[in-house]
């Protein structure tokens, strides 16, 4: 019963935030709205056993990229630009197929079925403690797609500064 | 114990949300973060099959998607500041060049 009171909290408090984040008209308190729904997500994870992520996912997206967005929107001067119409004009056509869509989603979620369960049951991971299990599987079965992932990091640092970098 | 259904319905609720915001703002800043809403809503998928399938392999593949959307916002908000400099406009109205 318990979980699924926090679940219902969690869900109905991202719903709404997400809302406000995307019908606010100054970014900057959407950004702050997100915030804390990323803070909500963290909860969510704890809900779900994964306490790595959720420190990952304070740290990396709390901390890392809604700073990066802050500092870009107090950079630009948006003064003017906050005051003017806040929806494209065809917004009713965007609602109205995404809504399509939302049924057709939600339709085929019922007909999930479970998969054979893999061996890392939560007594296992209590045993190995959750960074060692996840450590060990990305730096062995996944120890090519995690250098993928450090060269896509150095192209988005290379090409963030080739292009916001001033033209001589 | 919390059905694995009701994550999944959150998930698609809070992706769909982000397309709406995709599709219906006209600020190129909160477009970025309504990408960064459905790559979240897609992480609260994957942990949650992660859980009841008990098997790692779900959360290994949020790390890649944070390091993705970290670099994706990186770069999306360099041609934003490249974008301003150049045209002083945010707004998706207002960029018109590649019209033909």
């Amino acid at each position: 019963m318990l979980p699924k009171i926090f679940f219902g909290y969690f869900a109905i408090a991202m719903v709404v935030l997400s809302l406000l984040i995307i019908t606010r008209r100054n970014p900057v308190h959407s950004v702050l709205w997100m915030l804390v729904l990323f803070f909500h997500i963290a909860g969510l994870y704890l809900l779900l056993n994964a306490e790595f992520l959720a420190a990952v996912q304070v740290i990396l997206y709390a901390g890392a990229i809604l700073v990066l967005f802050l500092f870009v929107i107090m950079m630009l001067n948006l003064k003017e630009e906050i005051s003017g119409e806040r929806f494209e004009g065809a917004w009713p056509l965007g609602v109205s197929v995404s809504a399509i869509i939302f049924v057709l989603m939600l339709l085929t979620t019922g007909d999930f079925v479970h998969g054979p369960v893999g061996k890392y049951t939560i007594e296992v991971i209590k045993s190995e403690t959750h960074a060692k299990a996840l450590g060990k599987l990305l730096y062995t079965e996944y120890l090519f797609p995690f250098e993928i992932a450090s060269l896509i990091l150095l192209i988005a640092i290379v090409g963030a500064i080739v292009l916001a970098k001033r033209r001589s | 114990m919390v059905p694995l259904s009701w994550y999944i319905g959150l998930s698609t609720v809070i992706f769909m949300i982000g397309v709406v915001g995709f599709l219906i703002r006209r600020n190129i800043i909160v477009m970025l973060m309504s990408i960064e809403l459905m790559l979240n809503s897609v992480n609260i998928s994957l942990v949650a099959f992660s859980h009841y399938l008990q098997d790692l392999r779900g959360q290994i593949l949020v790390f890649f998607i944070i390091t993705v959307a970290a670099s994706e916002t990186a770069i999306g908000l360099a041609i934003l500041v490249a974008l301003y400099k150049n045209k002083e406009a945010v707004h998706t109205n207002e960029i018109t060049e590649m019209k033909g």
